[in-house]
């Protein structure tokens, strides 16, 4: 496989080329992987998530100076939304990231979803793992605009960073499940703003409301990214956390539980593959069968066994060969 | 689950002048099209544009330029993409250019240039026909 000889070598190019290679599916993907796995492991990897307009694109581009300043290297992953509709999509974090995008040892990715649900697209984690085998020191990734519930970043980030903003709504926001549940640094962003100070409250309440014992207790930290105003402490409590992780076990502990669930993931897709093949070739047994369904001549739970019974035929003969 | 190449492309303002209203409006019509469109923002470098179009791995650029600074802008343009090896990427161009300097910047690499009046169903079929070939 050129290309990954390539990208070991340090070629941009080369790196660009396989991403999309993974993120279409394009024969050699897996192949190129393959290769490109055993090469992981030395990048640290920063997710940042956050309701929409809460400035993670300003954020992910003053970490990255930071970062910059202090001679590492970056990769960026900037995800925004596929249209469900159109399946076209407007990428526009680099507008953001004009400080750090002529830098050359920055390379920055804008993705979009396809699909996916969890605020990542699928890609991501394979395009996390291509950027760690170039030699990027840390990675970042910036996630779609989310609501309550896409909590993906955690299973692919080793730490993640949740930034709000005030006015974002009242305090039952903040102790309802899912997204606030996530966050291992808090960011307070756009700070000159009204409730700045009542929302870091909130936050530290919501924190201390938790009935589980922490070892570690997610820092609450007040930004204005426009203006440089807080990054530095920001980073600081991102490396503080890091060696938490490495001194704790943690970090081995996620990195571990983050395989565990990619594999699950590619063992779905993969059999998913199958069915989205065999629904693609008989769309007019499928469709019969719905309208017996729908009629009660016959029920939806037998279709499901036998489609199961089909593809794991077809899987265990493409075994055989 | 359709996961054919999609066509990205970057929508880059070259120069110095502040008027994206119309890069913003084909960039919309380019996503509705079902393209992934990159949108970088106004004021950008050669270089800027360049290394974009390097790292995003996009099948097409699009420039649009009202500044008349385009004699200047798509000859820099065109030789860095050379020097990276993008020579492949097809460059088109857009906003207020003078039909009489149309020649030179074909005659550079530029495929096409889309002037006021067009059409964003022009543009999209240019594209896909062009790159089908490609």
């Amino acid at each position: 496989m050129e290309l990954v000889d390539e990208v070991r070598k340090g070629s941009v190019r080369a790196l660009a080329k396989l991403i999309t290679l993974v993120e279409n599916e394009m024969p050699g993907g897996i192949e190129a992987m393959e290769k490109i796995y055993p090469l992981t492991g030395n990048a640290y990897i920063i997710g940042i998530t956050g309701p929409p307009g809460a400035g993670k694109s300003t954020l992910t581009d003053r970490i990255t100076k930071e970062l910059r300043r202090q001679n590492h290297t970056v990769g960026i992953i900037a995800i925004d939304p596929t249209s469900p509709f159109t399946g076209g999509a407007l990428l526009g974090d680099r507008v953001r990231m004009q400080g750090v995008s002529s830098d050359e040892d920055v390379f920055i990715r804008s993705m979009a979803t396809r699909g996916s649900l969890g605020g990542l697209s699928r890609a991501t984690s394979d395009t996390v793992k291509l950027l760690d085998a170039y030699g990027k020191d840390y990675i970042i990734i910036e996630t779609v605009g989310v609501g309550q519930d896409e909590v993906d970043i955690v299973r692919t980030a080793d730490v993640s960073i949740l930034a709000v903003m005030p006015g974002g709504g009242d305090d039952i926001q903040a102790i309802k499940a899912g997204i606030m549940e996530i966050g291992d640094i808090f960011v307070v962003n756009k700070a000159d703003r009204d409730g700045a100070d009542r929302l870091v409250t909130e936050i530290k309440m919501m924190l201390g409301l938790s009935s589980t014992e922490r070892e570690w207790t997610p820092p609450v930290i007040k930004t204005i990214a426009t203006e440089d105003q807080g990054i530095d402490t920001l980073v600081e409590k991102i490396k503080e956390h890091r060696e938490f992780l490495v001194k704790s076990g943690m970090l081995a502990c996620r990195r571990k539980e983050r395989i565990r669930c990619e594999i699950i993931k590619m063992i779905e897709h993969e059999i998913y593959r199958y069915l989205d093949s065999l629904i693609g070739e008989n769309k007019d047994f499928f469709e019969q069968r719905l309208e017996d369904i729908v009629n009660k001549k016959e029920d939806p739970y037998l279709l499901a066994k036998k489609t199961v019974e089909t593809i794991a035929k077809r899987i265990s003969k493409n075994a055989n060969v | 689950m359709n996961q054919d190449k999609r066509i990205r492309v970057l929508v880059a303002k070259p120069g110095l002048d502040g008027h994206d209203r119309g890069a913003k409006v084909i960039a919309r019509a380019l996503r509705d099209s079902g393209m992934e469109v990159i949108y970088t923002g106004i004021r950008q470098t050669p270089e800027q544009i360049v290394d974009a179009a390097l790292q995003e791995d996009v099948d097409t650029i699009l420039l649009s330029i009202l500044s008349g600074a385009h004699g200047f802008l798509f000859p820099r343009i065109m030789e860095l993409l050379k020097e990276k090896g993008l020579g492949d990427i097809l460059v088109l161009g857009g906003g207020i250019i003078p039909e009489d300097d149309v020649p030179e910047l074909k005659k550079l690499g530029v495929s096409e240039i889309f002037g006021p009046g067009m059409s964003s169903q022009t543009l999209i079929n240019y594209i896909r026909e062009n790159l089908s070939q490609g």
